[in-house]
Parts: C-alpha cells; sequence; structure tokens
C-alpha cells in the first residue's frame, strides 16, 4: 500500500544541489512537472519510475512509505508500482477493443468482466464512441488515450501513475484525471498545458537538469482553471462538428462561451 | 574476467542500450573490451570505438553468425585479456530464433524491442528463456497495457530472468544493467559449455545447394507435416 512518495534532491546539469529539502506526494494528490523542453522534466519521471537510489545522473533518491524501496520492489517486475501515459504511446496489438482488454485483465489476475466496464469509461472522456468490436490499432488519438486513461484506472492498478504531454489527444482531460485521481492514486503530469498545470494541486518548477521550484496552485489559479475546462469542453466539440462536416458559425461559439470578450483573462 | 554474451533480433536496440551501459561502467573506471559481431555489414563497432574503448569487428559473411560467435570466442577471450579488461561484452548479430549464443558461466543478456507485438516473447526462442537479463527497449511508444502484457509473456518464457525496462535514448536502465554486468561470473574457455544446442541438423542447403526440389535434399530434414528423416548414405 502506497501512502507516499518522497522525491530527494540531487544535482542539475551544472553539478549544483538542487534548492529544495525534501517533496512529499501524498494518496489521491496530483501533482504538476513544468519547465521548457530539455530542463529535465522526463529525467524527473525516469527517477521515479525507476525508483532512484543515488544511482541514476541526477542522484536523486526516491522514497516510498518515507522509506529506501527494498529491492524487490525495485526490480521485480509483477512489483511495479508506476504506470505511464503519454502522447507517444500507441498500440501497437492487431486485435479488437474487448479481446486485448481480457488479455491485460487476465495478465494482471483480473476477472475479464470488467472489460465493460472499462469501455465505458473510456467513452466518457472521447467524443468518439469506441465499440468492443473495434482493432486497437484503427482507433483515432483520442480514441486511443481515453482506453489508454480508463485502461490505468481499472486494470493497471498501479498506485502512482505519470503523465507525460498529454494535452493534444483530444480527449477530456479534467475527466481524465477525476478518473485516475478518483481511484486513490498519486498522480504526477507533464504538461505544457496551461489546463491541467493549473488542476494539479501542486506544481514542480524544472529548470537545466533540476528542480528549480515549487509552487502551490493559488485560488485564483484554480478559479480560472474551471473557466479554462469550460473553453476545452467547448472546443472538443467543435472539433467534433468539425470532423462531422459541420459549417460552424460565429454565433455558434459565442452563444456557447467559447470566447468572451472581456472574460478577466 | 566476466564475459557478457548480448543476444537480440537486428534493430531491437542492443548497440543503443550498450552505449549507455558502457558509459556508466567507464564512470566506474571499468575496464572494458567489446566484440561486435554482424553478417554483412555495420558501423556500430564505429560508435564503440569513438567511446575509446577497444573494440573488435567480426563479420560471419556465409557462416551462421551465432556458430561464428561461438567459434571465435577463444579470439575475442584473448583480445580483451590483452586490453587488461575486467569485463568482455559481445553484441552477437541476432538473427536466428532457433539459437541462443549463451554460455553457463557467461552473463547471457537478451535485449527485445516491445514494439514487435505481445507475441514476439513466444516467438523468440531460447535467446530469451535461457537468458539471465531481459532488456525491454522502445516501452516508451507503447500503450502501459501492452507494457505490462509483453512483460507476463516474458515471464512466462523464462520466469527467473531480470527484466530491465531500458530506453537507448534517454539511458533509462542502464545503471541496473551496468551493475549486472559487474557481478562476479565464473567463464572457463576451457571448460565452457553452451546453455543450449544450436539446430539439430546439418542438410544439403547448409552446404551450398541451391536446388530446391525435394529429390536434392539430404541430411535429417523435417516435413510440414512434423514428419522428421533422414536422407542419405
Amino acid at each position: 500500500m502506497i501512502k507516499s512518495i518522497s522525491i530527494l534532491p540531487g544535482k542539475n546539469r551544472a553539478g549544483i544541489n538542487e534548492k529544495f529539502e525534501r517533496i512529499d506526494i501524498y494518496q489521491g494528490e496530483i501533482v504538476g512537472i513544468v519547465g521548457p523542453t530539455g530542463s529535465g522534466k522526463s529525467a524527473l519521471i525516469e527517477d521515479i519510475e525507476q525508483l532512484a537510489c543515488s544511482d541514476t545522473p541526477t542522484q536523486r533518491k526516491i522514497l516510498i512509505n518515507d522509506a529506501v524501496p527494498d529491492a524487490g520492489l525495485r526490480y521485480d517486475p509483477k512489483k511495479k508500482l508506476i504506470a505511464r501515459l503519454s502522447q507517444n504511446m500507441n498500440f501497437l496489438a492487431d486485435m479488437s477493443v474487448e479481446d486485448f482488454l481480457k488479455l491485460h485483465l487476465k495478465c494482471r489476475g483480473k476477472d475479464t468482466g470488467l472489460s465493460e466496464k472499462v469501455i465505458f469509461y473510456a467513452n466518457q472522456l472521447t467524443g468518439e464512441p469506441i465499440s468492443k468490436d473495434s482493432n486497437l490499432t484503427v482507433l483515432s488519438g483520442g480514441q486511443s488515450r481515453s482506453l489508454m486513461v480508463a485502461d490505468v484506472a481499472f486494470v493497471s492498478d498501479s498506485p502512482v501513475v505519470l503523465i507525460d504531454e498529454i494535452e493534444n489527444a483530444g480527449i477530456k482531460k479534467h475527466e481524465a484525471m477525476k478518473l485516475l485521481s478518483g481511484s486513490g492514486k498519486i498522480i504526477l503530469v507533464v504538461t505544457h498545458d496551461p489546463l491541467l498545470a493549473l488542476s494539479t494541486q501542486r506544481r514542480i518548477v524544472m529548470k537545466n537538469g533540476g528542480v528549480e521550484k515549487i509552487i502551490t496552485t493559488t485560488e485564483e489559479e484554480s478559479a480560472m482553471c474551471v473557466k479554462l475546462n469550460q473553453i476545452d469542453r467547448d472546443l472538443l466539440r467543435l472539433r467534433e462538428m468539425v470532423r462531422s462536416g459541420a459549417v460552424i458559425s460565429a454565433a455558434e461559439i459565442f452563444a456557447r462561451n467559447v470566447v468572451t470578450a472581456g472574460d478577466g483573462f | 574476467m566476466n564475459v557478457i554474451i548480448v543476444a537480440g533480433t537486428p534493430g531491437s536496440g542492443k548497440t543503443a542500450v550498450l552505449l549507455n551501459t558502457v558509459r556508466h561502467l567507464k564512470e566506474q573506471n571499468k575496464n572494458i573490451s567489446v566484440v561486435k559481431i554482424d553478417c554483412l555489414y555495420t558501423e556500430d563497432h564505429v560508435r564503440f570505438a569513438k567511446t575509446g574503448i577497444p573494440t573488435m569487428l567480426g563479420l560471419a559473411k556465409d557462416m551462421c553468425p551465432d556458430h561464428f560467435t561461438i567459434f571465435n570466442l577463444g579470439e575475442m577471450i584473448e583480445f580483451a585479456n590483452k586490453n587488461h579488461s575486467d569485463i568482455l561484452i559481445v553484441e552477437t548479430a541476432g538473427l536466428c530464433h532457433r539459437c541462443a549464443p549463451y554460455t553457463q558461466g557467461s552473463l547471457g543478456v537478451c535485449v527485445i524491442d516491445a514494439t514487435t507485438g505481445p507475441n514476439t516473447p513466444l516467438k523468440v526462442g531460447p535467446f530469451l528463456s535461457t537468458a539471465d537479463v531481459v532488456a525491454i527497449t522502445k516501452g516508451d511508444i507503447i500503450s502501459q497495457a501492452e507494457r505490462e502484457i509483453f512483460r507476463e509473456r516474458i515471464l512466462e518464457m523464462n520466469p527467473s530472468c531480470r527484466i530491465i525496462e531500458t530506453n537507448g535514448l534517454t539511458g533509462k536502465g542502464s545503471t541496473e544493467l551496468a551493475s549486472c554486468f559487474c557481478k562476479p561470473l565464473s567463464f572457463d574457455y576451457l571448460d565452457e559449455q553452451l546453455r543450449h544446442n544450436a539446430p539439430f541438423a546439418i542438410c544439403t542447403l547448409c552446404v551450398g545447394e541451391k536446388r530446391i526440389n525435394k529429390k536434392y535434399h539430404r541430411g535429417v530434414l523435417r516435413h510440414i507435416t512434423g514428419v522428421e528423416e533422414y536422407v542419405g548414405e
């Protein structure tokens, strides 16, 4: 049972010690990781994934429940705690959605009947319905990502989820985060997307390979996030309209508040 | 000296993973020699040589590359001894799903590409099932679900192996692999044996026959129906 993970400082690319004492992240919490390309976001995620023990280039240490994880936890593939979800990921298996989910459920020693629940929740995240008979390899980017999120939430069972830049995936991001965090997981999101970044409780700012600072999301930011989420949903809806061949009128956009002049942004 | 034998299909990322691992070993002041075996052509030995470690190239040409590797191990060991190496890494060509080039006293490392589909671990045979360490590459571009299925399939074929998820681009997993390379082994060239026998038959094709009609074929032959026969004197 994972209650918390902690990051202990290492060194940045210039060999200078990172400026924090430790970062503790608790069950159910969503933490963002932001910073320009090459600032060390992925290295931080990999440290957590590998449960680094001063043995990676960054020299960071990761604690689980306040203690150094034992070798079994680090090396036994069956005990892997961390699931990953990224924009670069694809489904490559040439089989139907249902067969694939059943295969995964079987691998995880779970009831194969769960596949319907996974498909149901995946469909809540995308505007393009996924059927159980669809072939995995022909799913769109949005359908694939939705299915991956639902699969991680209900099948993978890993207590920690690392999400790597899923902003352009064409899915309801806010709902996706809720689905994952709702099951009591610790979530880390690498992102350039303001909506995702502001929907976290804290965000770690990376620079030159090291942690630069940690920002707690302000009340103002959280309030703004609600509006951003509305915009995001509207864009997603417009996206579906464009895809299905509709002509979009200005009235359509303004009537639904997609862009409101003087909205305080 | 530790002998590390690395196998894996072409393009699976053997060289990329090894280059990262070698970098860590050098940081720990290990003296390493690398031998790269290929069939007809490779530039990988240049990539190893650029890191400043002694590198030897072997091209098997028209000999089976795994047989070539095994037959020449003595010369590779001589080369590494001359360099006073603590670790000899032999990167094989990795073509045949029927062979496994690992010996009893070496560390057998199988590099396997996760994007080749969930059935690959069931297809590749002894170079996976007799390995000590299985390094999975390219896992970052497939779904978590497929990664887990792939991992499970590997354990079905080789329940006692150590699985390391690696990334040749970022170097992920290479410190873990490097620590495996340093664990004491007992390789003794005089008495060393293969873990798995090579394919069982020599046939006329092996010695240069090009005609395809069944009547020209001799040796221990297996029909598609499963029937085995010996044709010859």
